[in-house]
């Protein structure tokens, strides 16, 4: 929401982006450059990412159990709704024939909680960084169609967007989880269907500002092509403002992946922080109290998403210096 | 109002409509060409090929495409959304029209909250810049926009009804209430359905007061830099009233526009705080059908959350024009 209404403003005259200029591979470097450097925050939230990555990569060596396996005790029954070892009462365990050796606790019908949470942060990060990807690619390449061709081009493309901006987000995913085969992939579609809007108007009114520039009016004297001067001068200098969105897209998209999953819509052979919290409310974990399993997953969630929102706004200062000192 | 402005609002409602005549036809599609039987889930395995030629010809699909194209829009124009395939007996807009309110209720009391919230936090942070207080409180909100809403609202839930046994878990009211409510005046007066209101609206508010309070925070800040503001310092106001009477008035400008859209995607948005709350609302019939394949309901509620979208887009579009006079130059120079 925070996007639609950023959108919105970047429709009707906000401040113009800063650009660089130079080649674009080095403005690029500039620009991530001083984000990272300037705003420790940013830094922080590519810190957060780093780490989740780490686990994600070597999730089945971090991992102590299988995350969807039930764990059995001596008498080959299920370890149900152990309680993490701090937590259990001493001697409980022996009774019932195993070791309590779980950080986080069972679910209610043995699998280890604290693995789960690990291989969780794999489709969290999936998700978001492909959703991500999507979203800030189709939103850039319509954005800069729109905005450099104008014309019935623009027409088409915005009134496409204004349908977007009419489709409800999270019914629009559950109903597309519907006719296809539960996946993680759902939400990458649904969102690179839908949420290319935001990104899409505010690239297309950067454009309408960068095309009148002298070195765009250069390019075409010079007899570079449209696609040549789209992608070659234009597209740099509106890049910062993709990874802008693109980093608040791995935030929403970690968000909704979480959602869909919550409400039942994902594979459920793929471990994921909603899938978790879906399984710990199906299960009636609520009402034995068992903050052990309900609180992990969130943060997880929160603290990934944070991390997007804090890597968004570092490109938000440095883009518009305007903002910073507010 | 002059012509400009009529014309423009005109002109944005015809686009609307077009907006919506499209978001039906592509649900019409997806709902049709999806790879599974529409019918599937009501079709028996034991029924004869006769019974299923009948059913296919009581929802009306064995017709032509085009020619069911052309009926559920005229259908669409009658507010005829069909039958259910789960609930037996009652038609699509029966249920609707039950759930709808719950809906309304839930997403208003919530914005009122959080734009009250929001508001007023915003012109505290704004006041208190630079502070422990203000990196504290933005801190705080920000946290609350990057928290998935329902697991908030497990937590609240935990706490609140399962620890402290203080409000009830879920639904608006026990059955027993529920059946002496006859009219939606009943609902509204009774004490228990509010108390079931709380946790729900609570947890939602949480979520949305963040944009406000940001978006108020430094739309004062914008404004505290302006000409008049000094002005009225000078002229020896108190801090207060320059904070109160001469800034927040026009900071709240864009707010009000943000809580039109605001209301519409929260409606679409409230899907899975309706889920955990049992909240017998849109959102929550939209997942049940889903689940149940019950795909004339599905595609109803789909249709009512996006034409309340489309419609808050309109309303803000609308405010936005009226209240920017640049947005409606701009539009009087495109209608001429």
């Amino acid at each position: 929401m925070q996007q639609d209404a950023m959108a919105r403003e970047g429709q009707s005259g906000k401040p113009t982006a800063r650009f660089r200029q130079g080649s674009a591979i080095r403005q690029l470097w500039e620009t991530n450059l001083e984000v990272f450097q300037r705003d420790k925050m940013a830094l922080f939230g590519l810190l957060i990412f780093a780490v989740f990555a780490l686990v994600a990569i070597l999730a089945p060596q971090i991992a102590p159990n299988d995350p969807l396996n039930p764990l059995k005790n001596n008498n080959g029954d299920w370890i149900k709704d152990a309680m993490p070892y701090w937590l259990a009462e001493p001697g409980e365990d022996e009774a019932e024939g195993y070791t309590n050796t779980f950080l986080l606790g069972t679910t209610n019908i043995g699998r280890d909680i604290y693995s789960q949470l690990i291989h969780g942060s794999r489709s969290a990060l999936l998700v978001g960084f492909s959703a991500a990807a999507a979203v800030a690619v189709i939103g850039t390449v319509i954005g800069l169609l729109a905005g450099y061709y104008g014309g019935w081009v623009d027409t088409i493309l915005m009134r496409a967007a204004d349908v977007a901006f009419g489709i409800p987000f999270i019914p629009f995913i559950i109903v597309i989880s519907a006719f296809f085969d539960p996946s993680i992939w759902n939400v990458v579609i649904a969102m690179a269907l839908l949420l290319w809007r935001d990104t899409g108007r505010v690239i297309r009114s950067q454009v309408l500002v960068i095309k009148e520039q002298a070195f765009v009016s250069a390019a075409r004297v010079s007899g570079a092509s449209d696609l040549r001067i789209i992608f070659v001068y234009i597209a740099p200098s509106i890049l910062p403002l993709s990874f802008l969105y693109g980093s608040f897209a791995i935030a929403w998209a970690i968000l909704t992946e979480a959602s869909v999953s919550f409400l039942g819509f994902s594979d459920p052979e793929t471990i994921s922080w909603g899938y978790m919290l879906q399984d710990a409310f199906n299960s009636l974990a609520l009402s034995r109290e068992a903050f052990y399993w309900i609180v992990p997953p969130g943060l997880c969630i929160m603290l990934t998403v944070m991390a997007g929102f804090f890597i968004g706004r570092g490109y938000e200062e440095v883009l518009f210096p305007r903002l910073r000192r507010m | 109002m002059n012509r400009g402005v009529v014309y423009y609002i005109l002109g944005r409602f015809l686009q609307s409509v077009m907006v919506l005549w499209i978001i039906v036809t592509l649900l019409f599609l997806l709902f049709r060409l999806a790879p599974s039987n529409p019918l599937a889930s009501y079709i028996d395995i034991n029924f004869t090929k006769q019974q299923e030629a009948a059913l296919l010809a009581r929802f009306g699909l064995d017709k032509p495409l085009g020619e069911q194209y052309l009926i559920y829009l005229l259908n669409l124009l009658k507010l005829d959304l069909g039958e259910t395939f789960s609930y037996s007996g009652k038609s699509v807009m029966d249920i609707l029209r039950a759930d709808l309110p719950n809906t309304i209720y839930l997403t208003l009391s919530s914005l009122l909250l959080a734009y009250a919230v929001g508001v007023l936090g915003g012109i505290a942070m704004a006041a208190l810049r630079g502070s422990a207080i203000e990196r504290i409180g933005t801190t705080f909100t920000l946290m609350t926009r990057a928290a998935p809403q329902f697991w908030v609202g497990m937590l609240l839930l935990t706490f609140f009804a399962f620890q402290l046994k203080l409000l009830p878990s879920s639904g608006i009211a026990p059955a027993v209430v529920r059946y002496r409510w006859e009219t939606e005046w009943d609902k509204l007066l009774s004490p228990v359905f509010w108390r079931h209101m709380i946790l729900p609206t609570f947890t939602l508010a949480l979520y949305l007061h963040g944009l406000p309070l940001l978006l108020m925070r430094s739309n004062m800040l914008e404004v505290l830099d302006q000409d008049y503001v000094t002005m009225s310092r000078l002229a020896g106001y108190s801090e207060w009233r320059v904070m109160i009477q001469t800034a927040a008035r026009n900071a709240m400008l864009p707010v009000l526009t943000a809580l039109t859209l605001g209301i519409g995607y929260s409606i679409g948005g409230n899907v899975v705080i309706e889920h955990v709350f049992s909240w017998p609302g849109l959102g929550r019939t939209l997942v049940r059908a889903v689940q149940q394949a019950d795909y004339p309901l599905a595609q109803g509620a789909f249709f009512f959350i996006a034409l309340i979208i489309v419609f808050m887009n309109f309303i803000a579009d609308i405010l936005y024009s009226l209240l920017d006079p640049r947005v409606g130059a701009s539009a009087q120079a495109q209608v001429s």
